[in-house]
């Protein structure tokens, strides 16, 4: 099955520190569900980064799309960036523009025309419920609400990857599951998925996903045995090597 | 709404401490006003500087060709007998286009400030040269006023014959000097201009650092966030730019009536025509290409820094 991302022994590390990530080897296959999960410290956040195309590896190779962006030159990647969907942890809205220019701001990026984005945000908007906020700035926002609208933004464009730092972390059980739900839509129109958390009742909310569990920035089970309930291991994520 | 709002225009970089209205925004930050006092002075330095320009041209135009001819002899007989025949002499020469014997009542009015009213050529208190004004055809060559010299003081020996150019060499050394000093001012200017802009730019990209960053993960390449930057700044140079020239040329108007009212011919050369305003018009637009060529390379440079 073709892969939108494909990890060949990647190590990273930050400066002349230890290794936070090693030896990563793994693919994730387009259209498939995924769950990264480990304790806090793993390496989560550090892994999505390289998926969205926010660090190079310090060694190993990483193929996006079917193409070898480790090296690339930098001024190649931001069309790969746009096809990829990021809900940061921290959320990272813009704050002096409004729920509507944050969730707006990707596709301007893309450079879509005002009247093509003006319909879709608010629809997006609508669906996070959070129609009546559009025109709120993030200060005034909850932390559910803002982390609402970083997920909106995220999905918008419809992404190929979408890449999911603790989505659910300020929301209550039933957004939490809304959000879900969302991108689980999203998952059935073609977008691979991984969702980082450490939430375990989390992963048993979506039936067909897959799990990769990362253990001191190893990817310790990359065939998805940790999945609760457990499946067998040829349905999950495929291990390389 | 366009990308560019995305970026703050009204960050530390233009002082204002909110959004709202970007005009007053603008205003009421130092740039437009650091970017209107540097057009302010850089026109001055270049109305100046054409100024000189001109009155050099105007200056070398009329004297060119020009010679003086002094008949030193203390015998006032002698001393008019050798200016007649200096004079015939000169007329008759086809090298010579223009001849004029200055009267004895100009050169008075000449010494007159300095020597009082008896000392002139009426009262020959004190010997006065015979003055012949002559205008030769072409250049005034160390040759040809060889030449003229030996013809003249074969039938005139006072004459003594000088080109009114060597006269004013130093004066247009001055000048010149003078002129380099306006180019070196307005490179000067120039500079200033663009770090003060480089400046401000990094600020902005300080302030701006978080939306920075979530433009270039969103896919946003590195020609639009400058390009948001530079517009941002084109409009802050145009409007300090255009204070900048209104202030310029207020101070060249009162100065050029201060100068006109000396009432001196070199200085009254030193006018300046439509080419001169059109040049002086185009240093705001220059300032704003300068800004905005700053601007993008700082924005340029610091977002190659990441990723």
């Amino acid at each position: 099955m073709a892969a939108v991302a494909e990890f060949d022994s990647v190590g990273l590390r930050y400066g002349t520190g230890a290794e936070v990530l090693r030896d990563l080897d793994f693919r994730l296959r387009t259209g498939a569900f995924y769950f990264l999960t480990g304790p806090s410290g793993a390496g989560k956040t550090s892994l999505l980064k390289l998926l969205y195309l926010a660090q190079r590896p310090t060694r190993g190779r990483i193929k996006l799309f079917g193409e070898e962006l480790s090296e690339a030159a930098r001024e190649t990647l931001p069309p790969y960036r746009r096809r990829i969907g990021v809900v940061f942890q921290d959320f990272r809205l813009i704050r002096h523009l409004s729920a509507f220019d944050n969730v707006a701001l990707p596709l301007r990026v893309a450079g879509a025309k005002d009247e093509d984005v003006e319909g879709p945000v608010r629809e997006m908007l609508a669906w996070v419920g959070l129609a009546d906020r559009a025109s709120a700035r993030p200060p005034t926002l909850s932390g559910g609400e803002q982390q609402r609208v970083a997920i909106a933004r995220a999905v918008i464009n419809r992404p190929e990857l979408l890449v999911a730092d603790e989505p659910t972390g300020n929301v209550d059980a039933d957004m939490a599951l809304k959000l879900l739900r969302l991108f689980e839509a999203l998952n059935r129109l073609g977008t691979t998925v991984v969702v980082a958390t450490h939430d375990v009742h989390l992963l048993k909310k979506v039936p067909d996903s897959l799990i990769m569990r990362l253990d001191k920035g190893r990817l310790s089970d990359p065939t998805g045995a940790l999945r609760y309930p457990p499946r067998r291991q040829a349905q999950f994520g495929e291990a390389r090597g | 709404m366009a990308l560019d709002r995305v970026i703050r225009r009204n960050q530390p970089r233009f002082g204002a401490e909110r959004s709202g209205v970007l005009q007053q925004a603008r205003l009421g930050g130092p740039m437009p006003w650091v970017i209107a006092i540097m057009v302010a002075l850089t026109v001055m330095a270049a109305a100046a500087g054409l100024a000189l320009s001109n009155l050099a041209r105007n200056a070398s135009a009329e004297i060119a060709g020009g010679v003086t001819v002094q008949i030193v002899e203390a015998a006032p007989a002698e001393r008019d007998r050798q200016a007649e025949v200096a004079v015939a002499l000169l007329r008759n020469r086809d090298d010579v286009s223009e001849v004029r014997r200055v009267p004895d009542s100009e050169l008075e009015q000449l010494i007159e400030p300095w020597l009082g009213e008896e000392a002139g050529p009426a009262g020959e208190a004190i010997p006065i040269p015979a003055m012949i004004d002559a205008r030769l055809r072409g250049a005034v060559t160390a040759e040809r006023l060889g030449a003229l010299r030996a013809a003249l003081t074969a039938s005139a020996p006072s004459a003594k014959v000088d080109a009114q150019a060597g006269w004013l060499a130093p004066v247009f050394h001055a000048i010149s000097s003078l002129q380099w000093l306006a180019v070196g001012l307005i490179v000067l200017l120039g500079a200033t201009s663009a770090a003060a802009v480089w400046l401000a730019a990094r600020s902005a990209l300080g302030s701006n650092r978080d939306t920075i960053e979530i433009v270039h993960l969103l896919g946003g390449t590195d020609g639009q966030i400058a390009r948001i930057f530079q517009r941002s700044i084109a409009v802050d140079a145009f409007v300090g730019g255009i204070v900048g020239l209104l202030l310029g040329l207020i101070a060249i108007l009162l100065l050029g009536r201060q100068f006109a009212a000396l009432g001196s011919g070199m200085v009254a050369g030193g006018g300046l025509g439509v080419p001169d305003w059109i040049a002086i018009g185009a240093i705001p637009v220059a300032g704003v290409a300068i800004a905005m060529l700053t601007a993008r390379i700082t924005v340029l440079a610091a977002l190659r820094r990441i990723l």
